[in-house]
């Protein structure tokens, strides 16, 4: 053994052993407990009406979510791409908002505008004098309502990206031998951007599958398998959760392997010089209907980010039959930050959103250094540790660390974790992991693998290396991809609601208790809180980011 | 050699053949002007090249030709009809795309038998013709190839055949060479121009390389800044240029201030007067106040020994280029010219003389 390969060993079994022991260890725990009276558990999941239903439930959520995503998604790319009309800057602007609402946070704006005392519900109720609530926001309508709403991003970002990457050539080559609007549109443009739109649709259907707000706060008598195992675990039936969570991870390995396998036969990049310029609508009409149609989508965005606002101001127990809260007060703020009970799940979700974030910039800085500069016998494994995470839900990754650091044995390698304050770190640090290191990978796969080598050669010690080149060089991707964990851990729904104690609730937990409790006030208070927390970071790591470079 | 015969049996949309000509084309981005009132004409058969440095309006020029821009004024014929507004897809023009625009999704085959797909041919045809049209540019049995696995003459001569097989009325062809290596370069040149020749359509195409322009074109059309300054054959632009500018641009040579005596011009370098006979451009005034002569280096002749009416120099830079040697002389007054000779004998830093050879030499006005 060379010198470089036991030192790459040194530094990569602590990362290996970290990652075997949080991320396969508990999914493996999970696997051997759905089997742990043979398949006494699998027979019983296979004999119940409700489990059958919800498999069958979270599919149908998850390729209808798909196909609502597209709908919105492509269109309002190629809208915002191709054309130049007045307030297209203005919906470009607005156009990824929904992303940036915590996953509980857009359910509840949604409830505030549509559900069945929602001002929007309510309007339309009065204004034409009906006995009842024109709909009803329930079942996997409502579910697909609201995903369609969040995800869409995905689809609309990731056909934006292919269509600024597009080739204007090809559009003109394709129009110069005579092919019209359709035939390029069907036999040119739609092709090539199939890369970028199946990628967008796998993104939807992982995030549709382990979705567990909209489920859980619009479901109804719906039942999900994301729900399932929280029902199955707070009755005690541990045995048929496993199974349940079993099922829930292979849907989704499934569903990725199905989306790898319809993008297979790809074997070229869209690379251009960039793509054509937008095309203004020469049609008054045309443009005004387009413009219209643009006022029409804004407000439809906005809305639910400024009813969250609206209703933070509301004063609790005020809006009970009226269109709009009758009383407004600043007090649902104050209370946040004087209150100690209130206080206390903000300072729960910022210093846990912290300590996964550390951690993750730590441990993914070393897998991803280790991934793209160096050649050693467990590479492909750490590849695969740090990716997998981002193909399990997080409600199985959630249960497999209840099922696993529920008490001390150090023979087997377990520790109690549940109850404590440190097992929702551990699990948002697992969820982020794969987002940070294939930042940190990105940003090091643009430097010269070389540079390394020069740095040593010129005589810099290994940690004068790093410090001077490969830490500068990844510092983009630290930075971009510790701020998605930050911001991703701090209004952490899906893991949360399966490990949280009442000491560690996260901001999350405590908005749905005053939902329940019908303080609607604060629980839009605490969700502007949790937007602007988002901002913070968003406009501190985009500060750190200038100051640096 | 089959494609472009068949083509013609087959011909679709109207079998005559017309003029391609833009007449008065002007395109303006903004504020800027890419295309100044630029006029040119290519006939059936024939092969205009648009010459010009980057941004000097040819690609423009090119793009209004093919129904890509449309002018700010001027029109665009073909025939005599009027095609200024008429949308790409419907001029029936084949385009070769200086990227050569091949579909990445494609083979090779479906590249080639898209335009015939775009009008409602049917399958079996429309691979028969497509094959056709790869056996004329030399590719036989590549139809099934990927595009990505194509080196870059390969794709070129795709994009060749893509543009042919849809019988075109014209061909236009952008930076066509302009993405080959030099070797592969001199060889597509012949036979490209063989190529296009047999098509027996307009073509029009676009290079900064007056090599090529000289080894494929009929005629050429030289562009500065938006404005045509001068189109002709190239031995036109290269013994007759109609101003400085042209004679700077086209061909090797020092340009050299003159006195204008009419049939002949007098330079004095170093206090040493030469008579020269010039030749004065087409129409031109009948004397120019501010005149410069283009000393090309096949026209001055070196000796190492001091000669009585010869300009003094020394060599500064000595290039073999083949069956000859080119030197690079500065003369007094700071002139500096290239001169061509077969004596291989002197080296730099070396004393020689320069004489001008008998002309005529090319008189511009300044």
């Amino acid at each position: 053994m060379t010198s470089q390969q036991r030192q790459n060993w040194l530094i990569a079994v602590p990362v290996i052993a970290l990652l075997l022991w949080s991320v396969i260890y508990p999914n493996a725990a999970v696997i051997a407990g759905s089997f742990e009276n043979g398949l006494g558990h699998w027979r019983e999941f296979l004999a119940s009406p409700a489990d059958r239903e919800a498999l069958r439930t979270s599919i149908v959520i998850s390729v209808a979510s798909v196909f609502a995503s597209l709908a919105i998604g492509v269109p309002l790319a190629f809208l915002l791409g191709r054309f130049e009309f007045p307030g297209r800057r203005l919906l470009r602007a607005v156009a990824t908002l929904p992303a940036a609402l915590p996953p509980l946070v857009g359910v509840i704006a949604f409830l505030f505008l549509y559900g069945e005392s929602g001002v929007v519900t309510r309007a339309i109720q009065r204004t034409f004098g009906m006995a009842e609530a024109p709909w009803r926001l329930q079942g996997v309508g409502a579910i697909v309502f609201v995903h369609a709403y969040t995800m869409y991003v995905y689809v609309f970002l990731f056909v934006s990206a292919g269509l600024e990457r597009f080739d204007a050539t090809l559009d003109e080559a394709a129009s110069g031998l005579g092919a019209n609007t359709w035939q390029r549109l069907r036999r040119v443009t739609l092709p090539l951007l199939m890369p970028a739109i199946a990628a967008s649709m796998l993104l939807v259907f992982m995030n549709a599958l382990g979705s567990f707000s909209a489920p859980y706060v619009f479901g109804g008598g719906l039942r999900v398998l994301s729900t399932q195992i929280l029902a199955s675990k707070t009755n005690g039936a541990m045995g048929l959760a496993y199974v349940e969570t079993t099922v829930l991870a292979l849907s989704a390995v499934a569903g990725l392997g199905l989306f790898r396998w319809l993008d297979r036969k790809r074997k070229y990049t869209l690379a251009s010089k960039g793509g054509r310029a937008r095309r203004t609508i020469r049609s008054r009409r045309i443009q005004r209907l387009t413009s219209i149609f643009a006022a029409i989508i804004v407000v439809a965005l906005v809305l639910p980010h400024l009813m969250v606002v609206l209703v933070s101001f509301a004063r609790d127990g005020s809006w009970t039959t009226q269109v709009l809260p009758p009383e407004y007060t600043l007090e649902n703020y104050r209370r946040l930050f004087s209150e100690s009970e209130l206080w206390r799940p903000i300072y729960n979700s910022v210093s846990m959103a912290l300590i996964a974030t550390a951690a993750n910039l730590v441990v993914c800085f070393v897998a991803a250094y280790l991934i793209v500069f160096r050649q050693f016998a467990g590479r492909g494994l750490l590849e695969l540790l740090v990716a997998l995470p981002w193909a399990i839900p997080a409600t199985a990754i959630a249960l497999g660390l209840a099922a696993t650091f529920n008490r001390n044995d150090l023979a087997t390698g377990r520790i109690l974790l549940v109850g404590t304050f440190w097992i929702l770190p551990l699990a948002y640090f697992i969820r982020d992991t794969p987002l940070v290191a294939s930042a940190v990978e990105s940003s090091l796969r643009q430097m010269d693998a070389s540079l390394e080598d020069a740095a040593r050669g010129l005589g810099a010690s290994w940690l004068m290396t790093m410090r001077r080149v490969i830490l500068p060089a990844a510092r983009p991707g630290l930075v971009a991809g510790g701020l998605l964990a930050a911001v991703t851990a701090v209004g952490e729904f899906v893991a949360s609601v399966v490990l949280y104690t009442h000491s560690n609730r996260p901001i999350s937990m405590e908005i749905l208790a005053q939902l329940r409790a019908l303080a609607f006030g604060t629980a839009a208070a605490y969700s502007v809180l949790l937007i602007l927390l988002v901002l913070l970071m968003t406009l501190a790591a985009r500060s750190f980011e200038e100051r640096l470079a | 050699m089959t494609a472009a015969p068949q083509a013609r049996e087959g011909v679709g949309q109207g079998s005559e053949r017309g003029t391609l000509a833009l007449n008065g084309v002007t395109r303006r981005f903004g504020e800027f002007t890419a295309v100044d009132n630029v006029s040119v004409e290519v006939a059936p058969g024939e092969l205009l090249a648009l010459v010009g440095a980057s941004g000097s309006g040819k690609t423009t020029t090119l793009r209004v030709a093919a129904g890509y821009e449309i002018p700010d004024s001027g029109t665009v014929t073909l025939g005599g009809k009027d095609i200024t507004r008429v949308a790409p897809e419907r001029r029936g023009f084949g385009m070769v795309f200086q990227h050569y625009a091949l579909f990445p999704h494609m083979p090779v085959e479906q590249n080639v038998a898209f335009g015939l797909e775009a009008r409602g041919v049917n399958k079996v045809d429309r691979l028969i013709k497509a094959r056709a049209a790869l056996a004329s540019v030399g590719l036989e049995g590549a139809g099934d190839r990927a595009i990505q696995s194509l080196s870059g003459g390969e794709q070129q001569r795709v994009a060749l055949a893509r543009a042919l097989v849809i019988e075109p009325q014209a061909l236009l062809l952008d930076e066509p060479l302009s993405n080959l290596d030099p070797t592969l370069r001199q060889a597509m040149r012949d036979d490209l121009r063989a190529m296009l020749r047999r098509v027996g359509v307009p073509a029009l195409f676009v290079t900064h390389d007056q090599e090529d322009a000289f080894a494929i074109a009929d005629r050429i059309a030289l562009l500065k800044r938006g404005k045509l300054l001068q189109s002709g054959t190239p031995e036109e632009l290269y013994h007759a240029p109609i101003s400085r500018e042209v004679a700077a641009f086209i061909g090797r040579g020092s340009i050299i201030p003159a006195e204008d005596k009419g049939a002949t011009a007098v330079v004095t370098i170093g206090g040493m007067k030469r008579d020269l006979n010039v030749t004065r451009p087409k129409g031109s005034a009948s004397h120019f106040d501010n005149a410069f002569v283009v000393m090309r280096p096949d026209a001055l002749e070196l000796s190492r020994q001091p000669g009585v009416l010869a300009w003094r120099g020394r060599v500064v830079n000595r290039r073999f280029a083949g069956g000859v040697v080119v030197y690079r002389v500065e003369l007094a007054d700071g002139v500096i010219v290239d001169v061509e000779s077969i004596a291989a004998d002197a080296h730099e830093d070396d004393n020689v003389s320069i004489s001008p050879l008998k002309g005529p030499f090319p008189l511009v006005p300044g």
